[in-house]
């Protein structure tokens, strides 16, 4: 079964838990011990409907303040469709949860509170839904009870949405706006009664619809070597098999090959997937590759097809999100981890700091702090084989590592 | 049935057809496998003989194929455990050929680390934290390879790929690294470890599934059995082998059930079931209505049990 993969993304208060919570429920994916569990709790807490968001807040301190504070993963599935929602919070210091919960999103659902409208967190969530280009967004205008399922109050935030459309940067971005009451279940899984003049699909029947396929299969196959498989027994014992992940396109046994950063050519002998052998390995999938000639490679190489080449140099210009409670700052080293490559990274400039509400930028930065966003040059010490991020999101994409505290500081999304 | 070991042995087929399956999660788990042979230089496979573990048995092996899974297997016995598992696992171990190390709750008890609970619901469930930890030490694992889910259990599915602990194998929840696209970052200090889950992603049908298509050998009571067993707060409980705490007035009597986890016989219920085989029991979760963890009274002990004994270390 096909896997689809959703962030979720939306202020304090929007209603996101209790929008997963109502999907979990109306698709029948709640067991009796969790409904049992949210029943009881509502009820020790007085409520007099389901505390639907108990069902995914999951540590202690979310429940104590009823936020929630990092990313969750929650599942279900339909007849035609497995679904992982990550969901991400809302808060301004929370950013880098919500960039994370993109990063492995085809799709993302923004909540929007009827009563409040587009506010400043809503400019946020599409701006880093927009620059981590997931391709489909849908913007779920919640609480539609609260404002009395009014048309009116439903377009007028569809309008000031639409103006943030027109900045931004990937334009082929899938918006799609459904009117929902989260809280007594109107256009989430079931139709909603009060709405007529919505005439759209709710959220289940759109996000059922979605075409899975992303937009980077542009025939671009790259393929990084993770690890080197060399059995030593005597029925494989010349067997040097090079177990990667293919992304961007697919490789066929045959296909001429050049291996970076050696820039030897050779040809694909044989693609294994386990014990059997195949002709194609499509995107995506894990498998260990032969190659026709003794070529030394080893982890953090690249095989790539001839006449494919990626930008190979020992600078970029990338879009940064800082996640670090630590500053970046000009002059600062961090380990730059590209996909399963490694290479130390100087910061040699930072170019201007985004305002993720699409209001500007910001020249004459110095520094970074946890959550923002920024242009910055970079100085490596050895060349990495890259493309730019609009082309290869995968290959387009690296975190930096601060190597005094081994944390993940950062990630940037290469021009 | 196939066994894991006959299918390493079997000599490579050419298959005609174009392209390996698309099982998206099968090969991301891979791809995580592949992570942690190349990232650490000590990593292990923590081992229970369960079904979720003997999934990331098979993952390995696909992913190292045709080399051997390039590190050990551990198994924490609680020697509370059913045993049709150790059986099994031993059987796997010599078939694989792979090295397996058992450290036991027992040995923790002799030497004085843990005190062994007592009364109705006593369990070393608790106890098997310590005798990890020790076991880490003493070998120097940087990286212990688990089957747990995210769907398991609400504090774990907050729960990194890469979950980096402390040296006193603390999970500090609140301040775990982001992890972007497929990238995931293995650096750590000396003295911290990495828990890794590569069937993170997996559901409780996920792992069934898989069994079934890849025709996995596991221990026999997942299958319907006939057992003595006795009713406590509306869950079934194993009557035999004197491990789990009976009052005089919980009445023995013989059911047909089997096991959906195998954890420490003191702490996994069983449910009534017909399912004796793996198509049986798949359609059986199909149409279940109590998850997985339900059957296991450890979490029962109060809402946030799960994230308090993850903080001090458990798996």
């Amino acid at each position: 079964m096909e896997v689809l993969k959703i962030a979720t993304a939306g202020s304090v208060d929007d209603g996101k838990s209790t929008l997963i919570g109502r999907l979990l429920y109306d698709t029948k994916s709640l067991t009796d011990d969790k409904l049992e569990a949210i029943e009881r709790t509502s009820k020790q807490k007085g409520y007099d409907y389901l505390d639907f968001s108990l069902a995914t807040d999951g540590l202690v301190a979310e429940r104590e303040q009823g936020i929630t504070i990092d990313v969750a993963h929650i599942y279900f599935s339909t007849a035609t469709k497995s679904y992982i929602i990550a969901d991400t919070p809302g808060h301004v210091e929370y950013t880098r949860n919500m960039v994370t919960g993109a990063s492995t999103s085809q799709a993302a659902i923004i909540l929007i509170d009827a009563r409040k409208g587009v506010i400043e967190q809503t400019n946020r969530h599409f701006f880093i839904n927009n620059l981590l280009r997931v391709k489909d967004v849908i913007v779920a205008i919640n609480k539609m009870d609260l404002v009395g399922f009014s048309e009116d109050a439903y377009n007028d935030i569809k309008a000031d949405f639409e103006e943030l459309m027109g900045k931004r940067d990937y334009q082929d971005q899938k918006i799609t706006f459904i009117p929902v009451s989260a809280l007594k279940g109107d256009n989430v899984v079931n139709r909603s009664q009060n709405m007529d003049w919505y005439k759209g699909q709710t959220l289940l029947e759109h996000l059922e619809e979605l075409d899975l396929q992303d937009i980077y299969n542009v025939g671009t196959p790259r393929f990084p070597v993770q690890y080197v498989i060399r059995p030593k027994t005597e029925e494989f014992h010349d067997f040097r098999g090079f177990a990667g992940k293919v992304y961007g396109g697919e490789l066929s046994v045959g296909d001429e090959v050049v291996v970076l950063p050696s820039m030897t050519r050779s040809k694909i002998k044989a693609i294994y997937f386990y014990d059997t052998e195949y002709q194609t390995a499509p995107r995506r999938s894990s498998v260990t590759i032969t190659l026709e000639d003794e070529v030394n490679v080893s982890r953090g190489d690249m095989l790539v097809k001839v006449g494919d080449l990626p930008i190979i140099d020992k600078q970029l210009t990338a879009t940064v999100s800082w996640m670090d409670s630590n500053q970046l700052t000009i002059g600062g080293k961090y380990v730059l981890q590209h996909g399963v490559n490694k290479a130390l990274a100087k910061v040699d400039a930072i170019e201007h700091k985004i305002h993720p509400d699409y209001s500007g930028i910001e020249e004459n930065v110095s520094s970074l702090n946890m959550n923002d966003i920024a242009k910055v040059r970079l100085k490596l010490n050895k060349p990495i084989f890259y493309d730019r991020f609009k082309e290869h999101r995968t290959n387009g994409s690296f975190i930096l590592i601060d190597s005094r505290t081994n944390h993940t500081a950062g990630v940037g999304f290469i021009e | 049935m196939s066994t894991l070991a006959e299918e390493i042995k079997k000599p490579k087929t050419i298959n005609s057809a174009d392209r390996p399956n698309a099982n998206a999660l099968e090969h991301e788990a891979i791809y995580i496998i592949r992570e942690v042979a190349a990232q650490f230089e000590k990593p292990v496979l923590l081992f229970s003989g369960g079904k979720d573990s003997i999934t990331l048995v098979r993952l390995a092996q696909k992913a190292f194929w045709p080399a051997k899974i390039p590190f050990p297997l551990m198994h924490i016995d609680t020697g509370h455990n059913f045993p049709e598992t150790i059986e099994f696992r031993d059987k796997l171990v010599e078939e694989l050929g792979v090295e397996l190390i058992v450290r036991n709750v027992q040995d923790s008890i002799d030497q004085g680390k843990v005190v062994e609970e007592t009364g109705k619901y006593a369990s070393r469930n608790m106890l098997q934290t310590t005798t990890l930890l020790d076991a880490i030490e003493e070998f120097k694992f940087d990286a212990c390879i688990g089957g747990a889910r995210r769907d398991e259990e609400k504090a774990r599915a907050k729960e990194r790929i890469f979950s980096v602990r402390d040296d006193f194998g603390q999970w500090d929840e609140k301040n775990q690294r982001p992890e972007l696209f497929d990238m995931l970052n293995g650096q750590i200090e000396m003295g911290q470890n990495v828990r890794v889950f590569p069937i993170s992603n997996w559901t409780e049908l996920d792992v069934w599934s898989y069994i079934q298509k890849e025709n996995i050998e596991i221990p026999s009571i997942y299958f319907a059995h006939k057992r003595n067993t006795f009713l406590r707060d509306g869950l079934i409980w194993s009557a035999e082998d004197g491990v789990v705490f009976r009052a005089e007035d919980e009445k023995v009597e013989e059911r047909i059930v089997r096991f959906r986890t195998v954890g420490d016989m003191s702490c996994t219920a069983a449910v009534e079931s017909h399912a004796d085989t793996i198509d049986k029991v798949v359609s059986e979760i199909r149409e279940s209505k109590i998850s997985e963890r339900g059957a296991r009274i450890d979490d029962k002990r109060s809402e946030a049990a799960m994230e308090k004994r993850k903080q001090q270390g458990y798996f």
